[in-house]
């Protein structure tokens, strides 16, 4: 059974159709990489699948039940996280107190409940050694690397079992070596059997970690097939309307 | 994936290498100062001790409220304006309504807090720095302190508070001091110096622990509950550190603020509501430039200014320096305009120094 699946879905924003008649399936621990010039319609596909906002026409089913979901925190309660591209890391905190921002381990003392630091901080390093990252849980993350920060928000998806993650650019402003480790992430929660779709203008890293590569162009999908079966040179065409469809 | 870059850092350092580290090198600083030039001047006999320990305390009251608020990131320079609105709000309900002193007191401090809610809705609402919208609150405060006193009673100190809340329940709070007969027990067994003559021959120099102080130890300690063993205390570093991303993950950073805007509001009404039960009169000048004092306060503690740093611990030392040092130039006899010359030059020697700790604690470069 599908994880995930859309069903003619699209977007009006007023006069202006985002997004048109789009179907995609996404298997259990299936890389897809959703690839597209600017304006193509990915972050508004993102977007929808996200909660950010509910899609004008279609439906979306996920773990074969139809969802609607209206705000982000619906769709994360289905299973499905978003590494959003400026990674809404606060810089100010340490890895462990990003991990469980928002969703922290508490310990009961009479009628108190009192943050549980040690336990958030053995979680959070349990969670870099499972993604094979040397971040340490208490370091603050204004002096990580991108590469490093990429685990500590990838790391969060992990804390809640997510079955779907989104990724928005991940490998967009950061160092060659940096590049390799996230990929290197991408791979270790498909290991776990985590879904992901990958946005990205980078050929290299589509076709090195994911199984099936997606094309947008003017909000339509022009293609849909195994990378192994495609080419970068084939979807650089499709991208650019060179060539049609495929 | 190794760094083989990090550096391993030592527990030691670490234990070190805090956000307080700063403060309490000055608190040391101070006090070896002030123990060479006015050792001997009373400054440290028991009617000294007091003397600077309830300067300190009143900066700690308010001290703890704006450095909550500055970690969330926000500021509220309307403190100043608030505890003279409070005070003179109290003593027209009670002197000149004939209010029941508790009644007058929960009036007020609904008042100010809602204010302080206004402030914090204000600030989110607009998205205007709250820089701006509390410099309007300062004014506007000020100017109806000094409006509304004139109006009921065509002054601008208005007395006869303490002969008004003489016994109630709730004003005896804010004002007198606890632990009376342990301190006479201290007087009797020697412990502790007593008068030799006049109307209070016999009696101890200190007669007890000033409500003042109590509340001042009360909202440090649940100022830093607060803020280093709850959830609500990692949503406000959280809101003072990127509050974009903050929301993101479902933090209600705007509830954050605004709760933390009435906290900084409740304490300028417990600061004014001492100050009143002290003086037993309520006067429209009342805290002038305290909200710069608490500022100075939490900054020599080792906040950030924008907020995402800091600590309460920290904030409370700033806030004993300053009382220290206010009080410490008056014993060893200096030229009292001597004060913010003396205060001046601590604040940019803290800042430096807390600039530099903080970034060996983050690696911000």
């Amino acid at each position: 059974m599908a994880l995930l699946e859309l069903r003619g879905v699209g977007k009006d924003f007023g006069a202006i159709r985002a997004l048109s008649d789009v179907d995609l399936t996404i298997e259990p621990g299936e890389a897809v990489g959703l690839m597209g010039d600017n304006g193509a319609g990915k972050s508004t596909l993102v977007k929808i699948i996200a909660g950010n906002f509910a899609p004008t026409h279609g439906s979306i089913a996920f773990d074969g039940q139809p969802v609607h979901f209206t705000r982000p925190v619906d769709a994360r309660n289905v299973g499905i996280e978003v590494v959003y591209q400026d990674l809404a890391l606060a810089d100010n905190l340490t890895a462990a107190a990003n991990v469980f921002l928002g969703r922290e381990l508490r310990r009961r003392i009479g009628p108190f409940r009192f943050l549980d630091h040690r336990a958030m901080n053995r979680r959070a390093s349990e969670l870099f050694a499972e993604l094979k990252s040397e971040t340490r849980a208490s370091d603050v993350v204004r002096a990580m690397s991108g590469g490093q920060r990429q685990a500590v928000a990838i790391a969060r998806t992990r804390l809640s079992d997510a079955k779907l993650v989104l990724m928005d650019e991940p490998t967009a402003a950061i160092s060659v070596r940096q590049v390799a480790e996230v990929l290197d992430l991408i791979r270790r929660l498909k290991d776990h059997g985590v879904a992901v779709i990958l946005i990205s203008h980078r050929m290299p890293d589509v076709f090195s970690v994911c199984d099936r590569v997606v094309v947008l162009r003017r909000g339509r999908k022009v293609a849909d097939k195994p990378v192994a079966a495609s080419s970068p040179e084939e979807v650089t065409a499709l991208i650019t309307g060179a060539k049609e469809a495929a | 994936m190794t760094d083989e870059r990090l550096k391993p850092v030592s527990s030691l350092r670490r234990a070190m290498i805090r956000p307080e580290l700063g403060a309490i090198c000055g608190v040391i600083l101070v006090f070896a100062f002030f123990l060479m030039v006015a050792g001997d001047s009373g400054m440290f006999a028991p009617a000294g001790f007091q003397n600077w320990l309830v300067v300190s305390a009143q900066f700690a009251i308010i001290a703890v409220g704006a450095c909550l608020l500055m970690i969330a990131g926000e500021f509220d320079l309307s403190v100043g304006s608030m505890i003279g609105f409070a005070g003179v709000i109290t003593a027209i309900l009670t002197v000149q309504w004939g209010w029941p002193a508790w009644l007058a007191i929960l009036v007020t401090f609904a008042i100010c807090v809602g204010l302080g809610a206004i402030n914090g809705l204000l600030v989110i609402r607009t998205g205007l720095p709250s820089f701006i919208v509390t410099l309007a609150f300062l004014y506007i405060l000020r100017g109806l302190t000094i409006w509304l006193s004139i109006l009921t009673t065509r002054q601008t100190i208005i007395g006869g508070v303490r002969e008004a809340a003489e016994g109630d329940w709730l004003a005896a709070l804010f004002g007198g001091v606890i632990f009376k007969g342990f301190f006479r027990w201290l007087g009797e067994i020697g412990l502790l110096e007593t008068f030799a003559r006049g109307a209070r021959a016999g009696q101890p120099v200190v007669e007890g622990v000033p409500m003042l102080i109590v509340w001042a130890l009360g909202l440090i300690i649940f100022g830093h509950w607060l803020l280093s063993r709850t959830r609500f205390g990692n949503w406000i570093f959280a809101s003072g550190g990127d509050a974009q991303a903050a929301r993101y993950v479902g933090v209600p950073v705007n509830r954050v603020k605004v709760l933390m805007f009435m906290f900084t509001a409740f304490c300028a009404t417990v600061f004014a509501m001492c100050q009143v039960m002290e003086f037993g009169s309520a006067a429209a000048d009342r805290g002038l430039l305290k909200e710069f004092e608490a500022i100075i306060c939490v900054v020599i503690g080792g906040a950030l200014l924008t907020g995402g740093y800091g600590s309460v611990i920290g904030a409370a030392l700033g806030a004993l320096i300053f009382g220290v040092v206010q009080q410490g130039l008056f014993f060893a006899g200096a030229e009292s305009s001597l004060f913010r010359v003396f205060l001046g030059t601590i604040l940019i020697l803290a800042v430096i120094m807390n600039t530099y700790i903080r970034r060996l604690i983050t690696g911000e470069r």
